[in-house]
């Protein structure tokens, strides 16, 4: 192996990346929008669970105060409320799913509807019940809370974001853009010199690694600008975390890219790939609670432990050791797929 | 001794055989052309010496032993099609290739040589055809390879380009370089090429040097005249001749007997055209006048 032929690729590849202003500026882009967006929609924190519609009310966002419905139900948090001027309108709304409970203001009793399938209208009609009984009732029940700082929703969203930005940029980054290359003609340009596969392979994930970091840190400093996150743990310790977690996506871009010359098919494949990874590694939401083998099938995806660490350490303080078991198999499946990919690899086919 | 030798070289894909057995030698500092028609095997052929696509039988040996990991680096290529990394200038692409060498051309040499001075700051993809085979040619030179692989190297330039083209490839020879090209240019073939193989369905059904296969394939000169010179009620003539458009076309060893049968035979010669016949002729000749594709 030579060095020289490996930084040249290197530098080559990042000009490359960094000349391509539309996809240099969406780089960077796409998690400002995602970030930003939720932030604006979610204020920082979490957003409403329930819809709950009531007329006949005159304008659609409605003041609770206003309305004439139990006062207790009324202070509930996590539901907004939406107005109807007419039953016919809230109905049909009911009827598709659009709100989970439906309530006409008015004196006592209070009609209300609620779709017999919806699992949130079950949900609500129980809140709603439970509103009307006295305040002064004594439960059998202890209310307790947990100490200290509270995790904001959008603390728990952010190493989502980045670390979905990531998977994206090393899947594509390297799958596409080598199958790409494949298909025009310039691995068979490369491979008539004595660049070796080694050295090629090298220098496109040294470079896409070297991008991912240099993303992640503006990224990283652009959010905090706005939203000021809150990381427990130790910055050093995340940013090992972090490439260790490129390596390992890049790693996968790389098998994805070491045969054919399709992009269409190179798509196909990416999207199989990125979906499920992204959904079941707990980018948007929770898995808890699913079942026992979907939780074991998202362990396949390099994503969910390196999210899982991510959130060790900004969320909940954690140190490198504590993070050992998802630094371990990200290692591991880095070399899985470095050895799969140069064992599959072809300049040409 | 010959710098490349090429010894029964096959190359299947599936059922399809599209390099048949070709064995050919080129000797140091000569220019070999391989010509033929589209999808006679030409570039399959070269491809497979370049190390590009592997044989599945045959032996390729470069200065006498087989090729081995420094051939790579001891050739040069210019591709009929490839492509190269984006957003980089034709100077810093051709500065890249540089470095993935070890034994290199000087870089302002090569800008001279090839004529790249005047868009060396451009990205590589924004050139014109002319502009970018000149560049390929340089990447191609980039290493100062002993042996140059030229694959079409002119398809798609204007006259004065490929000219131009053609001078560059002359000064690469002068240079004591050898050159295999393919072309289905026979104007180019002769001007640039010591000895010409025609290819035809995977085999070399010719080879030698372009003067030899003239004389070979198509001694005489070609005699052209306007159909209208002809009268149906006229005798046959001794030769037999080809309808081409609105006239006929003869090939005759003895032109002035042939002449003199015309005279004889009151036919008409005011418009009539003679030509000594070239590479396109035994090409023609060869391999046919029907549509390959």
């Amino acid at each position: 192996m030579q060095f020289k032929r490996l930084w040249t690729l290197f530098v080559a590849r990042n000009r490359e990346f960094l000349r391509d202003r539309a996809a240099f500026g969406w780089n960077f882009l796409f998690p400002f929008l995602i970030i930003g967006g939720f932030g604006l929609i979610f204020g920082g924190d979490r957003y409403a669970e329930y819809k709950v519609g009531v007329f006949p009310v005159e304008t659609e966002n409605v003041v609770p105060a206003s309305v004439d419905i139990p006062e207790q139900f009324r202070r509930t948090q996590y539901i907004q409320f939406v107005g109807f001027k007419t039953a016919a309108e809230a109905f049909d709304k009911l009827k598709h799913y659009r709100i989970d409970f439906l309530i006409k203001a008015g004196p006592p009793p209070y009609p209300y509807w609620l779709n017999n399938t919806s699992p949130k209208g079950y949900i609500v009609e129980k809140i709603f019940r439970s509103s009307l009984l006295p305040p002064d009732l004594t439960l059998p029940a202890r209310k307790n809370e947990i100490s200290g700082r509270q995790i904001r929703y959008v603390d728990w969203f952010f190493p989502g974001i980045l670390t979905m930005n990531m998977m994206f940029s090393a899947l594509w980054g390297v799958g596409y853009v080598v199958v790409r290359y494949r298909k025009n003609g310039v691995l068979k340009r490369l491979k008539a010199t004595p660049l070796t596969a080694f050295e090629y392979l090298s220098a496109q994930m040294l470079s896409r690694i070297f991008l991912l970091m240099f993303t992640l840190a503006v990224v990283w400093i652009g959010c905090d600008l706005i939203f000021s996150f809150h990381v427990e743990g130790s910055y050093v310790d995340l940013a090992v975390v972090f490439f260790v977690g490129s390596l390992s996506l890049t790693a996968l871009g790389l098998v994805i890219a070491s045969r054919g010359t399709s992009e269409e098919f190179a798509t196909g494949l990416l999207n199989f790939i990125a979906w499920p990874m992204m959904f079941l590694s707990e980018v948007w939401f929770s898995i808890e609670g699913a079942p026992h083998w979907v939780k074991s099938f998202a362990n396949i995806f390099p994503l969910t432990h390196l999210l899982k660490a991510v959130r060790k350490i900004m969320n909940d303080g954690a140190g490198l050791i504590d993070v050992g078991p998802e630094l371990t198999v990200l290692a591991l499946m880095t070399l899985t797929f470095l050895a799969i990919g140069a064992w599959l690899f072809s300049w040409n086919r | 001794m010959a710098l490349l030798e090429v010894k029964n070289l096959v190359k299947k894909y599936g059922r399809m055989e599209a390099v048949r057995g070709v064995s050919f030698a080129i000797p140091q500092g000569t220019c070999f052309g391989l010509l033929g028609p589209n999808g006679a095997g030409k570039t399959t052929t070269i491809e497979v010496i370049e190390d590009i696509i592997a044989p599945t039988e045959g032996e390729i040996l470069y200065k006498g032993r087989p090729r081995t990991d420094t051939f790579r680096a001891e050739v040069g290529i210019l591709f009929q099609q490839t492509a190269l990394l984006s957003f980089l200038t034709v100077h810093e692409t051709l500065a890249t290739f540089q470095n993935l060498y070890t034994k290199t051309a000087d870089l302002q040499e090569l800008i001279v040589m090839c004529h790249l001075q005047d868009f060396l700051n451009q990205y590589n993809d924004r050139i014109s055809g002319g502009q970018r085979q000149r560049f390929m040619l340089a990447l191609a030179l980039v290493n100062k390879p002993e042996l140059v692989f030229l694959d079409e190297p002119s398809t798609g330039l204007d006259p004065q380009a490929r000219r131009n083209l053609w001078e560059i490839v002359q000064n690469i020879k002068a240079g004591g370089r050898t050159i295999v090209l393919t072309t289905h240019n026979m104007e180019e073939a002769q001007a640039l090429c010591d000895e010409i193989a025609i290819m035809d369905y995977g085999r070399i059904i010719a080879r030698g040097s372009p003067a030899e296969l003239i004389k070979r394939h198509c001694g005489g000169v070609t005699v052209k005249l306007p159909l209208t010179s002809f009268n149906p009620s006229l005798p046959p003539l001794s030769i037999p001749f080809q309808v081409v458009q609105d006239r006929i076309e003869m090939m005759t060893d003895d032109l002035n007997g042939f002449v003199a049968e015309l005279v004889a035979k009151n036919i008409d010669l005011k418009d009539m055209a003679v030509r000594s016949p070239n590479l396109e002729d035994v090409f023609l000749t060869l391999t046919g006048r029907q549509l390959r594709e």
